[in-house]
């Protein structure tokens, strides 16, 4: 009943969750009740690529929150998704256990390899799934919220914001590149074994990470939705628009967007989560600023402001990177630059934009 | 935290031991609760709902305000005139809580200290500004920028489930219906004329049902005929409200004004009635340039 208020005005909003909802379906009948042999088999490969789209897309909403609806331009959002993704990552190197290379019962690897005797205190109660669940939402959740706490109440805004959230990332890809701050350096963490109990190699675990991602983008999705079209949303695009009249109405601007800001970082640190397990790593190179450019460059395609546009956008660039970096690798980062140039120039309002446009068929932009 | 509330209790019984008024217990008891003074508090007793005295501000040498001093009763229309840089929009500043001066007092009623406050806080202690240049909420449609604008909690966890309540429905049709835009509240602001801009921001500062309306040049760029229109509206206004108009168009201030207040390189030149103000030399020198 909610669901339906939500997305009643918002054609596009509809056919999103119904083809999300319809991949979620088929594809794990595809990979796992079709044989192998037949044209409508999908292979355990693909449900991975799809479900590491997923993870991407549910990204894109989340910068989307901050970028298309606040105004903030964040160019370190790839941060929020790789604490989310480290936090992952050490519950899963707990669930290795005696089956690492050192065999040792609670160290992983590259602490015996380091000559460390014991578990650093911030690798305590890791093993635990319920608590790193919580922790995937509070370590990018409280990070989030302190930089926009001291950004935002210093009303520090525009360039300067975005320059700020670049060397937040930066900054932090720098410190997980050292070994004794304790996440592995720069090898990162990797060689999982399982999740929950179940084998990571395994095809029915891989389809249901698939799925789990799909229910997280869906969900994410409709929590952003519910946001952007409450009153709520209405202030912060009030607040992107006119800020200082904003405040005059009696707005707290700056707790608005510490809050959004927050909010967002979570939904991110959650995607991040759920790639992890996907993709078999996490190491800092996830923190480089060049990730975080790459998500504003899917934003920017799929068009600003339209949740549902930024998740195609995270889909279509990846999809693209995924033939280009296999067929023409040197190519691929002139296309990005250049698909940033030209979306900057021609698509304003993005591929939805477009679509809106086309629909409506005037020129009334 | 215990600490303060302890003493906040003592000052209250000290307050109920003095004057022990229901009115006056209630009022202490709301403090509490909100934590800042609301609308109904202040106290309008002598007549005068602003009162700024002696107050200074300097950017950089240059003084925009010197020794101002500046009343405004209760329910009045008063017009503030004066050549560019006789310091009317710092003026505006000072009371909104956006410049802060460099010494005087401001007084919000007899009880109010507007200097304590902060932009937000004034604003929601019922001083609403209307800019120079129309700035409604684009983007947003005629009735989402009254509902933006109405008087309603505005922290972040009650907005984000804030509804329309059916009174709140009602009191935006009425506002719609004064500033004559009840016709267009689906069209979003960015198609409005200018005038209608003007009337919906008129609309939006009525949302917040304030005691005190500012109003920075509102026929500034308007035809004659809507002039006209916002001359009507502003003298309505006038009595539930306390407007306070500042503008260069003299034809419009002359069909609206009761009180003129000239104002020269930051301090009060003459104030009276709008023919004995024109008729003075000194602002005939200044300002009318006659």
């Amino acid at each position: 009943m909610m669901i339906r208020s939500l997305v009643n005005h918002d054609r596009g909003g509809q056919i999103f969750l119904l083809v999300l909802c319809l991949i979620g379906f088929l594809i794990p009948i595809a990979n796992l009740v079709i044989p192998s042999d037949s044209m409508f088999h999908v292979p355990t490969y693909s449900v991975s690529l799809l479900g590491k789209y997923a993870c991407y897309a549910l990204l894109a909403i989340s910068l989307d929150l901050v970028w298309g609806y606040c105004g903030i331009l964040s160019l370190g959002h790839g941060a929020f998704f790789a604490l989310g993704g480290y936090v992952m990552g050490m519950y899963l190197m707990r669930q290795i256990g005696t089956r690492g290379v050192y065999g040792h019962p609670e160290l992983p690897d590259f602490m015996v390899f380091l000559n460390w005797d014991s578990l650093p205190w911030y690798w305590m109660g890791l093993d635990q799934f319920w608590f790193a669940a919580i922790m995937i939402i509070i370590v990018p959740g409280i990070l989030a919220f302190l930089f926009g706490w001291l950004a935002f109440r210093s009303r520090v805004s525009g360039v300067y914001l975005s320059i700020m959230t670049q060397a937040l990332t930066y900054a932090l890809m720098l410190a997980f590149f050292r070994n004794e701050l304790g996440f592995g350096g720069n090898n990162g963490l990797t060689d999982f074994k399982d999740v929950l109990g179940f084998s990571l190699q395994s095809d029915a675990t891989k389809v249901a990470l698939f799925v789990s991602s799909v229910i997280a983008l869906v969900l994410g999705y409709l929590i952003c939705q519910y946001l952007v079209t409450s009153k709520l949303g209405r202030v912060i695009t009030a607040a992107r628009d006119a800020e200082s009249r904003a405040r005059f109405l009696g707005y707290h601007v700056e707790y608005y967007q510490v809050w959004v800001f927050t909010i967002s970082a979570v939904i991110a640190g959650i995607a991040g989560a759920l790639y992890v397990p996907q993709v078999g790593i996490i190491n800092p190179s996830e923190f480089q600023p060049l990730n975080s450019i790459e998500l504003v460059v899917w934003v920017a395609l799929g068009g600003r402001a339209t949740l549902y546009g930024a998740a195609l956008g995270a889909g279509l660039v990846n999809y693209i990177k995924t033939i280009l970096t296999g067929a023409l690798p040197e190519i691929w980062l002139f296309f990005l630059g250049l698909l940033f140039v030209l979306v900057t120039i021609l698509l304003p309002r993005g591929l939805i934009g477009i679509l809106r446009r086309t629909r409506l068929g005037g020129n009334n932009g | 935290m215990e600490s303060y509330a302890e003493l906040d209790w003592v000052v209250i019984m000290a307050d109920l031991d003095r004057k022990s008024t229901i009115a006056e217990s209630s009022q202490i008891t709301n403090a509490l609760l909100k934590r800042s003074v609301s609308p109904n508090q202040i106290n309008t007793d002598k007549g005068l709902i602003l009162y700024l005295e002696g107050i200074s501000v300097s950017f950089d040498g240059f003084r925009a305000l010197n020794e101002l001093n500046l009343y405004i009763e209760t329910g009045e229309l008063r017009c503030i005139i004066g050549p560019n840089g006789a310091g009317k929009t710092t003026l505006m500043d000072v009371i909104t809580g956006k410049t802060r001066p460099d010494k005087g007092t401001a007084y919000f009623g007899q009880n109010v200290d507007l200097l304590s406050k902060s932009e937000p806080e004034i604003a929601s202690l019922g001083i609403g500004r209307k800019f120079q240049k129309p700035t409604v909420f684009e983007t947003h449609s005629v009735s989402e920028n009254l509902e933006l604008a109405m008087e309603a909690d505005k922290r972040v966890w009650a907005t984000m489930f804030a509804s329309l309540s059916s009174e709140e429905r009602e009191s935006m049709d009425e506002v719609l219906l004064l500033i004559g835009l009840s016709e267009m509240r689906r069209t979003q602001a960015s198609f409005l004329s200018h005038g209608q801009k003007q009337w919906l921001e008129i609309g939006m500062l009525l949302m917040q049902n304030p005691a005190v309306l500012l109003i920075d040049e509102p026929v500034a760029g308007m035809t004659q005929q809507e002039s006209e229109t916002t001359a009507d509206l502003l003298t309505q206004l006038a009595g539930e409200h306390s407007v306070i108009v500042v503008e260069h168009d003299m034809e419009f201030v002359r069909s609206i004004a009761k009180t003129v207040t000239v104002l020269h390189e930051g301090s009060v030149l003459a104030e009276g009635p709008f023919q004995k103000v024109q008729g003075d030399p000194l602002v005939r020198q200044v300002y009318l340039g006659a």
